[in-house]
C-alpha cells in the first residue's frame, strides 16, 4: 500500500529526514517509536503534505501513484489520513459542516454522489457510536473548547467517518487519560481491517497494549534504526533508546 | 499545487462580480450638473408638492455650506459633483398600474438578478420594492399588505399619498446639515422605499428593497424611511448590484428609522455594489448615512450588515437610543480586496435610562484590502445603568492587506457599563492545512473559515438572505489565497 524509499526532507534548510525507507502492506499495523526530536512527527507531516516540509531525495508510493505529487486535499481524497497530535480549533465552523463537506469532497473524488442529508446524518450516528463520541459536541464549533481528549476523540470520528486506507496516527496517546485511552484504541481496533493500513507514532509503549501492532519500527536522527515486532516496544520500554543510539552509531563507523 | 497569485487575482477580477451587466433601455436623463434648477427638474418629473420641493432647496444649501469629512482613514478620492447626471429613469408610464405594463427588460434585470417580480414567482414570504436607477419600478405584495394597514411603497408615491407621515419624520432622524452626503440626498433623492408598520401590527413578511445602479455617468441617492408605530414590528432587507464600469459611480443614500414606544425594527443589508477591477479602476463609491431613533420605551433597532461590493464604503448605521430600555444592536461583517477599502462601524448614542446597546464587526481583509472599524459609544448624563458592549475582531488574509480599529468611548454617566473586546488574526496556515487533510482544498476551506468566523454575525440574517449572504462571502474570497 505504502512504499517509502530513501526519503529525505528538510525544514527551514535543516535535513530532518535522512533516508527513510518503511513498506506497510494492507491490514498492516505499524508503530513508529523513538525520542523526541527523532523526526517521527516530521515523516507524518511530510506524507499529509504540510507546505514547510521539502523533500529533497526519495520517493513515496500510495497504491501505486506517486504520494509526492499530490496536493494534500488530494492525498487526503486517495485515502492518506492523519490523525494531528494537536488538532486546530476553527471557531463558528460546526463540526457537523465540516465533516460534511470532507466525506462529500472525499466521495466526490471517488466518483461517488453526495449523501443526501438523512444518509449523512445516519453515517454519522453510526460512526459515532462505534468510536463512542459525545453527540452533544457533533454540533458545537471545530474542536473548539474541546478539552485535550475530546479533541483526539473528534480525530478518530473523522478518521471513522472517512474511512481512508491509511490511516496515521501522530501521538494520539498524548494528554489522554487510561479511559480516553481505552475509548479510542477501542475505536481503532474497530476499524482495522484487512483493506486499510494504520501506523502509529507513539512515545509509549502504553498504546500499544491496546492496539497490537505487527511491526514496531525505532526512528531515530532521521532514520529507522531498528523493526521488531511488539516485543520491541516492550523492550525499549524496559531499556530505554540509549543501546539502540549506541548500536547505531556503531553500525554508522 | 497552489496557483500563482497572478492567476488567482485575474480570476477574482474577471469572475467574480456576476452582476456586472447592462440593461438596455431607454433612458430619460438628467443634464449633468447640479444646481437648483437640477433640483426643480427632479422635483418636477416627480410632480412633487411645493413643500417637498422646498425641502429639497434646503438640502442644496447645506450642502453647499459643508465640507467633505476628513477624518475617515482613506484618502477621499475627489468627487466631482458637477459632472454626474442626478436623474435617470426608464423611459416609460410614470405609474404602473400593474407588473404587465413595467417593460419586459427591466423584469428581465431583475429576474436575473435573482428578484423575480411576476406574481407567480414571487419570492414567497418577501415582498419586494425594486428600484432601477432613479425610480421604484415595482413593488410586490402590495395588496396583502394593505390589508393589514401595513403601507409599503416607493418614496415618490409616499410624498404623494402619504404627505403627513412623510413631513413628520423625513429629515427628523439624518438632518440635511448632518454631512455633505446627506445634504446632497436631500436635495437631490430621486426614489427609495418608504414603510409604515401600524400600532400593533407585527409584518407577517420580509420587506425588501433591490437597488440596481445601471445607466453609467448616474449617481444612485435614494431615501428610505421606515416607521414602525407602537408595539409593531419589522424586518427589512436591502440588496444592491451594479454594472462593471471603469469609472466611479456615486451612491449616497439615506436611510431613516423610527421606532416608537415597543416596536422593533430588524434592517439588514447584503451590500454587494460593485468593486472595482484587481488595480482599484473603477467601482462605487458608497457614502451612507443610516440611522434609526429608538424614540419609544421598550423599542429596539438592528443592523445587519454584510459588505462585500464598492470600491470605497463608508458608511455607519447608528442608534440614537431615547426611550428608556431601548436597545440598539449593530452586526457587521464587511470583506475588502484588491484594492477595496471599508471604513464602516456605527454609532450608539444612549440618552434614556437602561438602554442597551451591543456591537458585533467582523473585517475582513485579503489583497490589499483596507478595512476600518470606527465606533462611537456616547452616553449621556441621564441614561442611567446603560450598558454598550462591543466586539470587533479583524481577520486578515495574506500580508498586504489592513484592518484598522478607532473605537470613541464617551461616557457622561458614572453608572454605564463598558465593555470593549478586539481581537486581529491572521486565516492560520494551520487551519487551512487541516481541512486540507481531511480532503476540501483551499478555497472551499477559506470559505468555510471566514463563514465560521462571520458566523455570529450572518446567525442574525433572515434566512434566505443568510444562504445568500453566505455564497457571496466565498465567492468574494475566492482565491484570495495562494
Amino acid at each position: 500500500m505504502l512504499s517509502i524509499r530513501n526519503l529525505h526532507a528538510n525544514v527551514a534548510g535543516k535535513e530532518i529526514l535522512k533516508g527513510i525507507n518503511l513498506e506497510v502492506g494492507a491490514g498492516e499495523v505499524h508503530a513508529i517509536m523513538g525520542p523526541n526530536g527523532s523526526g517521527k512527527s516530521s515523516l507524518a507531516s511530510v506524507l499529509a503534505g504540510r507546505e514547510e516540509y521539502e523533500v529533497t531525495e526519495g520517493e513515496v508510493i500510495f497504491n501505486g501513484k506517486d504520494l509526492l505529487d499530490m496536493a494534500p486535499e488530494i492525498r487526503a481524497r486517495e485515502g492518506v489520513f492523519l490523525a494531528f497530535q494537536y488538532p486546530v480549533e476553527i471557531p463558528g465552523v460546526s463540526n457537523i459542516n465540516f465533516l460534511k463537506t470532507a466525506v462529500n469532497d472525499v466521495r466526490g473524488h471517488h466518483g461517488l454522489p453526495p449523501l443526501t442529508p438523512k444518509e449523512f446524518l445516519q453515517l454519522t450516528r453510526e460512526k459515532q457510536k462505534l468510536v463512542e463520541f459525545d453527540a452533544k459536541l457533533v454540533n458545537r464549533s471545530l474542536n473548539e473548547g474541546f478539552s485535550g481528549g475530546e479533541k483526539k476523540r473528534n480525530e478518530i470520528l473523522q478518521l471513522a467517518m472517512l474511512e481512508p486506507k491509511l490511516s496515521i496516527l501522530d501521538e494520539t496517546d498524548s494528554g489522554l487519560d487510561i479511559d480516553a485511552l481505552r475509548i479510542v484504541s477501542a475505536g481503532v481496533n474497530k476499524l482495522r481491517s484487512k483493506d486499510n493500513a494504520f501506523v502509529l507514532i507513539t512515545h509509549y509503549q502504553r498504546l500499544l497494549n491496546y492496539i497490537v501492532p505487527d511491526f514496531v519500527h525505532v526512528l531515530w536522527n532521521g532514520k529507522i534504526i531498528k523493526t521488531g515486532t511488539k516485543e520491541l516496544a516492550l523492550e525499549l520500554e524496559e531499556k530505554g533508546y540509549d543501546w539502540l543510539k549506541q548500536e547505531s552509531v556503531a553500525l554508522d563507523n | 499545487m497552489a496557483k500563482s497569485d497572478d492567476e488567482i487575482l485575474e480570476k477574482l477580477a474577471t469572475q467574480d462580480y456576476e452582476y456586472g451587466f447592462v440593461t438596455d433601455i431607454d433612458m430619460e436623463i438628467a443634464k449633468v450638473g447640479l444646481n437648483e434648477d437640477t433640483i426643480r427638474f427632479i422635483s418636477g418629473k416627480k410632480e412633487e408638492p411645493e413643500w417637498m420641493l422646498e425641502w429639497r432647496l434646503k438640502g442644496y444649501l447645506s450642502y453647499q455650506k459643508l465640507q467633505m469629512p476628513t477624518w475617515q482613514y482613506f484618502e477621499m478620492p475627489p468627487i466631482d459633483f458637477q459632472g454626474i447626471s442626478y436623474y435617470a429613469a426608464p423611459k416609460t408610464k410614470k405609474k404602473f398600474e400593474s407588473l404587465d405594463e413595467v417593460d419586459p427588460e427591466l423584469l428581465a434585470t431583475f429576474a436575473k438578478l435573482g428578484i423575480p417580480l411576476n406574481e407567480q414567482k414571487q419570492l414567497a414570504g418577501v415582498a419586494v420594492d425594486a428600484v432601477f436607477d432613479s425610480v421604484s419600478v415595482a413593488t410586490t405584495y402590495k395588496g396583502k399588505l394593505k390589508e393589514l394597514g401595513i403601507i409599503f411603497c416607493s418614496m415618490s408615491e409616499a410624498i404623494r399619498e402619504h404627505p403627513d407621515l412623510v413631513r413628520k419624520y423625513l429629515g427628523s432622524v439624518v438632518p440635511h446639515t448632518d454631512n455633505i452626503f446627506s445634504a446632497l440626498n436631500g436635495a437631490v433623492f430621486s426614489d427609495g422605499s418608504f414603510v409604515y408598520i401600524p400600532k400593533g401590527v407585527r409584518c407577517p413578511m420580509e420587506l425588501s428593497t433591490y437597488f440596481r445602479i445601471n445607466t453609467e455617468n448616474t449617481g444612485q441617492f435614494e431615501r428610505t424611511l421606515i416607521i414602525a408605530d407602537e408595539g409593531s414590528y419589522v424586518s427589512y432587507l436591502e440588496g444592491c448590484t451594479a454594472p462593471q464600469r471603469d469609472e466611479n459611480q456615486l451612491h449616497a443614500a439615506v436611510v431613516e428609522m423610527i421606532a416608537l414606544d415597543n416596536a422593533e425594527i430588524k434592517y439588514s443589508t447584503v451590500q454587494n455594489w460593485y468593486p472595482g477591477d484587481k488595480e482599484g479602476k473603477g467601482g462605487i463609491y458608497n457614502f451612507v448615512t443610516k440611522r434609526g431613533a429608538c424614540r419609544g420605551v421598550n423599542s429596539k433597532i438592528s443592523w445587519t450588515q454584510v459588505e462585500t461590493g464598492s470600491a470605497i464604503t463608508w458608511k455607519y448605521p447608528s442608534v440614537i437610543l431615547q426611550g428608556d430600555n431601548s436597545v440598539g444592536e449593530f452586526y457587521s461583517v464587511a470583506v475588502t480586496k484588491n484594492k477595496q477599502i471599508a471604513d464602516t462601524g456605527t454609532k450608539m448614542t444612549h440618552i434614556g435610562r437602561n438602554t442597551r446597546s451591543r456591537i458585533i464587526s467582523k473585517g475582513i481583509s485579503a489583497g490589499n484590502g483596507q478595512n476600518s472599524y470606527r465606533g462611537l459609544v456616547s452616553l449621556g448624563t441621564k441614561a442611567d445603568n446603560s450598558r454598550n458592549f462591543t466586539q470587533c475582531d479583524s481577520l486578515l488574509i495574506g500580508d498586504r492587506c489592513g484592518a484598522h480599529t478607532f473605537p470613541y468611548i464617551e461616557s457622561k454617566n458614572p453608572t454605564a457599563k463598558l465593555e470593549h473586546e478586539a481581537t486581529t488574526s491572521k486565516i492560520g496556515e494551520d487551519q487551512i492545512f487541516y481541512l486540507n487533510q481531511r480532503g476540501i482544498d483551499t478555497e472551499q476551506a477559506v470559505a468555510l473559515i471566514v463563514n465560521g468566523y462571520a458566523r455570529e454575525v450572518l446567525d442574525n440574517l433572515p434566512m434566505e438572505f443568510a444562504v445568500e449572504a453566505q455564497k457571496l462571502l466565498s465567492l468574494t474570497l475566492e482565491g484570495s489565497v495562494g
